[in-house]
């Protein structure tokens, strides 16, 4: 299923509308006319060379929901084209799925208007149940398609693709039939599937969305909106998507959080947590909710937690003014306690820390590791197990 | 008993002669795991670890009859190492890379459809029979020998349960991480089939998470299959949809792949669950009384 379109650090990469939609005319997929730009001083070239009387002008932010939020505008004349863009560029903007903060909008997509006879909906994605790249089709275009599969699932058509032998044409009839098209539509609905495929392989993407696909009252198909989502993993072999980052687009702590091998993401609640190994992170907060407080963060410092990532991390954790108390939760396996406690005192010495500090250390030389911080004179409670932890970090967070 | 693999295991390790490969290497043999070589291309002939290192997988199989594997090789190779292992004959690929691109696997999966080989991970911290076999990144040390099945999506969390059981002195038979990744090899379902045959394990532990529905087909499965008592607990009830928590897999989304939904499933399935991690262990000291 496509996830909802805020980044996160780890999370795929994404791009924007205008990137999505260059990469859709290098494969031959039809999309409206259109031009971004930076500076509302060249809406009024961009307008001339599109042609006609109106524009539609988008502001180009990671997320959904753009035109409820005014972040679509349907333009008139050329000053009001003008005006929009210029009242866009710089602005934050703010939908249902970018949280309070909103996104910054440093990109506008300005595109010739298509007279639209049928909205859909088709994307692209990796089924985990069935291991296989997947299409995804509804006559439900525009909708919000999480919406639809809770209230009609059964109007939701998934096609699952061989990877040994590719998207066939037959899958792509079963999409045009489903969706009612007729005549030409349909090969050319079977050329836009198959191009979405190829591209969705060849740059490893991790979801493409276009919702929504519209046909014309010409009665041609093209890609009204585009969403591409890129599988981090596989970066490494895509310098081109690489510079397409927008580092703008995601939270500037989280992105710090990378920068340091930390996996970070920040959360509404009062107890920071630092952990290593996601799933213990996850029981840590879990835990912390079960004796019932709020965790403030989920935080990974990976398997290999070095004096250097734990100060990172403390400092991180504290950068949230909503920390009212730290739970340090690590389950020393190759790596050493002891160590963890050395990186754990130097940090508290090098940070300051002004919240309480409960920290639970079990595995390799745990004992040692405890009788560290017991000894370091430093504002520090430890914990003999879990639960002992969880109920001392939220009692000394009320308190 | 014990499933998957034991102290007659032969095992090679890819990626042999790099860091992590060569210090995880020591590590199993300080268990007590029989290795028998290792592979590195262009360094086969030389001896590490006072084994034999090889070029290919396929000489290794030929001149050691290694049957089982642990991959250290980075990411951008590790495709190719598990399909160069299943070509060779290797009969359990353990790879522990983890940041493998997501249609690599796909295309390894489907390679590996109708093979004989038995893929557990990538990102996993592997398989280990305490007192036997190690193969992966766990800490040996806090396993014990004993009557408890462990299967994990996630690390430490694994350590946790392991710990947990052999703090109330049950021990474990075998201990299984699949892994965080999206696509990956053996499932909840393959390993909870093998427990349940395994006369060795009294009752089994499995760790969940949230995303996916990897926990739901458990549930059914150990309703109609699995006479053993199952412990479960899903880690992620305070995940926010749509967060992707540290594992490429670990994301709810659509309203699907929640730990409530999970535990609900499990628990119709008669399954003992624990909403606590701290609780695992006494849990199933409980139901094995």
């Amino acid at each position: 299923m496509p996830v909802e379109n805020k980044n996160y650090e780890g999370d795929p990469m994404n791009l924007h509308e205008y990137q999505s939609k260059g990469l859709f005319r290098n494969y031959a997929i039809p999309v409206p006319d259109g031009v971004a730009i930076v500076d509302a001083a060249d809406v009024a070239n961009v307008a001339e060379s599109l042609g006609g009387d109106r524009w539609v002008v988008k502001a180009q932010v990671h997320s959904g929901g753009r035109g409820k939020a005014g972040g679509v505008v349907l333009t008139d004349s050329l000053q009001q084209a003008y005006n929009e863009t210029q009242r866009m560029l710089g602005s934050v903007l703010t939908t249902h799925q970018t949280g309070p903060g909103g996104l910054p909008v440093h990109q506008v997509l300005i595109e010739k208007p298509t007279a639209i006879a049928t909205e859909l909906y088709l994307s692209v994605l990796v089924d985990r149940a069935t291991r296989r790249v997947a299409f995804m089709a509804s006559k439900a275009g525009g909708m919000n398609i999480e919406e639809v599969a809770a209230t009609t699932p059964e109007k939701i058509i998934t096609i699952s693709v061989n990877p040994v032998v590719g998207l066939q044409a037959y899958q792509c009839r079963q999409v045009a039939f489903a969706y009612g098209l007729e005549g030409g539509q349909i090969r050319e609905l079977q050329a836009i599937m198959l191009a979405l495929y190829k591209l969705f392989v060849e740059k490893d993407a991790s979801l493409i969305e276009v919702n929504p696909l519209v046909v014309d009252e010409e009665g041609h198909l093209l890609a009204l909106d585009a969403k591409i989502n890129l599988d981090d993993n596989a970066l490494y072999r895509h310098a081109d998507l690489l510079q397409m980052r927008d580092l703008s687009q995601e939270d500037a702590r989280e992105a710090a959080a990378a920068e340091h091998q930390l996996n970070y993401i920040s959360l509404n609640g009062t107890i920071g947590c630092m952990v290593n190994g996601a799933g213990l992170a996850m029981a840590t907060m879990d835990l912390v909710k079960l004796h019932g407080a709020e965790p403030a963060n989920f935080l990974d410092v990976g398997g290999g937690a070095t004096a250097e990532r734990v100060a990172e991390a403390f400092k991180l954790i504290l950068s949230d003014d909503n920390v009212k108390a730290v739970l340090v939760n690590i389950f020393g396996g190759i790596v050493r306690c002891d160590l963890i406690a050395e990186g754990i005192i130097a940090a508290v010495k090098e940070v300051g820390i002004s919240v309480p500090v409960v920290v639970r250390l079990e595995g390799t030389n745990a004992q040692q590791g405890l009788e560290m911080l017991n000894n370091s004179g430093l504002n520090l409670e430890t914990a003999e197990d879990l639960t002992a932890a969880a109920q001392k970090v939220v009692a000394l967070a009320a308190g | 008993m014990s499933i998957l693999v034991n102290k007659h295991t032969k095992v090679i390790c890819q990626g042999f002669t790099g860091k992590q490969g060569a210090f995880h290497s020591e590590q199993a043999l300080a268990y007590g795991t029989n290795m028998v070589g290792g592979v590195t291309p262009g360094k086969g002939g030389q001896t590490h670890l006072d084994l034999p290192v090889f070029n290919t997988v396929h000489d290794a199989v030929s001149q050691t009859s290694a049957e089982a594997t642990m991959i250290y090789v980075p990411a951008a190779f590790a495709a190719d190492a598990i399909l160069e292992a299943a070509d060779a004959g290797i009969k359990v690929i353990v790879c522990i890379t983890e940041g493998i691109p997501v249609l690599d696997m796909l295309k390894v999966k489907a390679a590996l459809d109708g093979s004989d080989s038995i893929l557990i991970g990538p990102n996993c911290p592997g398989v280990i029979t305490p007192g036997e076999c190690k193969i992966g990144i766990m800490p040996g040390n806090i396993h014990r020998q004993g009557r408890v099945g462990i299967i994990s999506r996630s690390g430490t969390l694994t350590y946790e349960a392991v710990f947990q059981t052999t703090n109330e002195g049950l021990g474990q038979s075998s201990c299984i991480g699949i892994g965080g990744d999206p696509i990956h090899g053996m499932s909840f379902i393959d390993c909870l089939e093998l427990f349940e045959q395994d006369a060795q394990t009294e009752g089994i532990v499995l760790v969940g998470e949230i995303g996916g529905t990897a926990e739901e087909l458990a549930a059914d499965y150990i309703q109609q299959h699995v006479s053993k008592p199952v412990v479960a607990y899903i880690a992620g009830v305070t995940a926010p949809p749509g967060k992707r928590m540290g594992h490429a897999g670990a994301i709810i989304s659509g309203g699907g792949g929640t730990a409530d939904g999970k535990y609900a499933a499990l628990e119709a399935a008669g399954v003992a669950t624990v909403r606590s991690p701290a609780e695992i262990g006494r849990r199933m000291a409980e139901l094995l009384k």
